[in-house]
């Protein structure tokens, strides 16, 4: 994060447009927004599935793999990105051809999720560098993108949108009816791979946005909220990659006139909101819990 | 009782094993199934009846001997197969419409995403789920459907992709018994009108008695097949389950089986 110090304090007024002109005045900013945005939507798209498919817990886990092959990859001199990707597409690979079976194994998965942090702990220290890369690789260093990450950031973005577009039907019809959608010729152990690697470059991401720890705020928090007020699923996947996107930007906006940190507001947003969906949709229930007792009648 | 109709054989099984790698599950079968027949496969628990669908889906290949499913080797995504697999409980929250449960029986299996056509095959959609009655809750998510409006909809889903044939693993078990007479009788109906092949997985055969054409056996490591009357006897049955089952007659000529109850009360895999 930049000393602003050293210029005049931003300040936030109701003049719209030239709130809007403060906030991007920074090329740290402009490009913070660019990257949360397109890893928001991709986190969006795919945390629907993963809630729907019950792996939140996994990918939590992933997350929190990549942070061993992050730290692990500054120990070898390489880029952080470059260990995430490898780490965690390997683990979403295995992850994915265990398939059904991963449902209800908490304990396996936690102790490789601890595991792996135990790890990072070990390249941390090894490196010998400050903590202050530990802690952007746990919480996000969104207001450290450069535009090159931008760029990146931007292909592997559109990759993972574009490859969930491409195998939407038989993926949702692979999560919802196993059995039939073998039956129907779809490939669903294949396609039970491909999604956990699709899910870990979404997540290699996301690292940059909120860090390992908070991924679920990004992937998880806007499907969960999606899914209590929509039961068509085209729908639910719009409105995940929508709540992503506004959960980034308002911390972003936030973050820029408060000086806490970005992944505080994210995650206090997406709480906020899930905390929200929870009261309104309990209420929604009842009633259509009333209306359904009152047809069986 | 319906006579048995005399359509050309859609399933030909000659001498046919099935077995998990190294487990034989049952061997030397040899059968026919006419066109539009309504089969009742029972058997114990673990006898291989799944595996039965599961050869004829062509999820598992023949430990030996041939099988002809309508006209071809059986192999997966034959979109004249109809499915209905044996239900856990679905998800009480999961936030799906039965609507888009039956909608993945048409295009489910394609890539990408739906554009064009949509229309028609929402068209498709209505009605199937108006063949089978549920068009009042259809709209509301499957989980929180009581067992027989699922087993309406699942059963919309594997009729919307117009099939020729139609396999249910089970899609009696755990509705009342005046729900499972109404949904044999619906099955029952909409064979009829489509002439469409049925092999049904059943527990209890006293439903299905009135419906049936035949009855398909699976116990002792083999299968059998006949017509009710002859396979329905106290002494068959007995023998069958190894277990002491009567078959009683009342004064209309009714059948009624009794003692596969308690047989049957575990559901096997």
């Amino acid at each position: 994060m930049p000393d602003l110090s050293l210029t005049a304090a931003p300040y936030f007024g109701w003049d719209v447009v030239r709130d809007l002109q403060e906030l991007f005045r920074y090329p740290f900013m402009q490009h913070a927004f660019e990257a949360g945005t397109i890893v928001a939507l991709s986190a969006g798209v795919i945390g629907y599935f993963v809630v729907l498919r019950g792996l939140s817990f996994a990918a939590h886990a992933l997350s929190h793999i990549g942070f061993a092959g992050a730290t692990g990859a500054v120990v070898l001199g390489a880029t952080p990105i470059v260990g995430l990707l490898v780490f965690t597409m390997s683990a979403g690979a295995v992850m994915g051809a265990l398939g059904q079976r991963l449902r209800g194994r908490d304990v396996t998965i936690g102790l490789v999720m601890a595991w792996s942090l135990g790890l990072g702990l070990l390249f941390t220290y090894l490196y010998q560098g400050s903590a202050q890369l530990a802690i952007g690789i746990l919480f996000g260093q969104i207001f450290g993108i450069t535009s090159q990450d931008v760029a990146v950031t931007f292909v592997a973005g559109s990759v993972t949108v574009l490859l969930v577009v491409a195998v939407y039907r038989p993926l949702l019809f692979a999560t919802l009816d196993e059995e039939v959608a073998e039956a129907k010729g779809v490939p669903v152990r294949s396609l039970s791979i491909a999604f956990m690697v699709i899910l870990a470059v979404a997540v290699s991401e996301a690292v940059q946005v909120v860090g390992v720890l908070l991924i679920f705020a990004l992937i998880v928090a806007p499907a969960a909220i999606a899914e209590r007020f929509t039961t068509r699923p085209s729908r639910g996947v719009v409105l995940a990659a929508i709540l992503a996107v506004l959960f980034t930007w308002a911390g972003l906006t936030v973050a820029y006139y408060i000086p806490y940190p970005v992944g505080f507001f994210i995650t206090s947003f997406a709480f906020g909101a899930y905390l929200l969906a929870r009261l309104l949709s309990h209420g929604l229930g009842r009633r259509t819990g009333q209306t359904a007792a009152a047809n069986a009648a | 009782m319906p006579p048995p109709p005399a359509g050309s054989p859609v399933i030909v099984a000659d001498r046919l094993a099935a077995a998990y790698g190294n487990r034989l599950i049952w061997q030397d079968a040899s059968f026919t199934v006419a066109a539009g027949e309504f089969v009742a496969v029972l058997g114990p628990n673990g006898s291989g009846k799944s595996t039965l669908l599961r050869l004829l889906l062509g999820l598992l290949v023949p430990a030996a001997g041939s099988l002809q499913v309508l006209g071809k080797r059986p192999h997966a995504g034959n979109a004249d197969i109809g499915y209905v697999p044996q239900r856990r409980n679905i998800d009480r929250d999961l936030p799906v419409r039965g609507r888009d449960f039956v909608h993945l029986g048409i295009d489910g299996s394609r890539w990408g995403v739906a554009v064009g056509n949509t229309a028609s095959n929402n068209q498709r959609v209505d009605e199937a789920i108006t063949t089978v009655e549920a068009l009042a809750y259809a709209d509301r998510p499957i989980g929180r459907l009581s067992g027989g409006e699922q087993q309406r909809l699942l059963l919309a889903q594997a009729l919307a992709g117009r099939p020729r044939m139609l396999l249910l693993d089970e899609p009696l078990a755990s509705l009342d018994l005046r729900n499972q007479v109404v949904i044999a009788e619906l099955v029952a109906e909409l064979a009829r009108a489509s002439h469409l092949t049925v092999l049904l997985i059943a527990h209890d055969i006293n439903p299905l008695l009135p419906i049936v054409d035949r009855v398909l056996y699976v116990a002792h490591g083999g299968v059998a097949i006949g017509k009710p009357a002859e396979v329905i006897t106290t002494e068959q049955l007995s023998r069958l389950y190894s277990a002491p089952i009567e078959v009683l007659h009342d004064s209309h000529g009714h059948m009624f089986v009794v003692g596969l109850e308690a047989e049957s009360a575990h559901h096997d895999a």
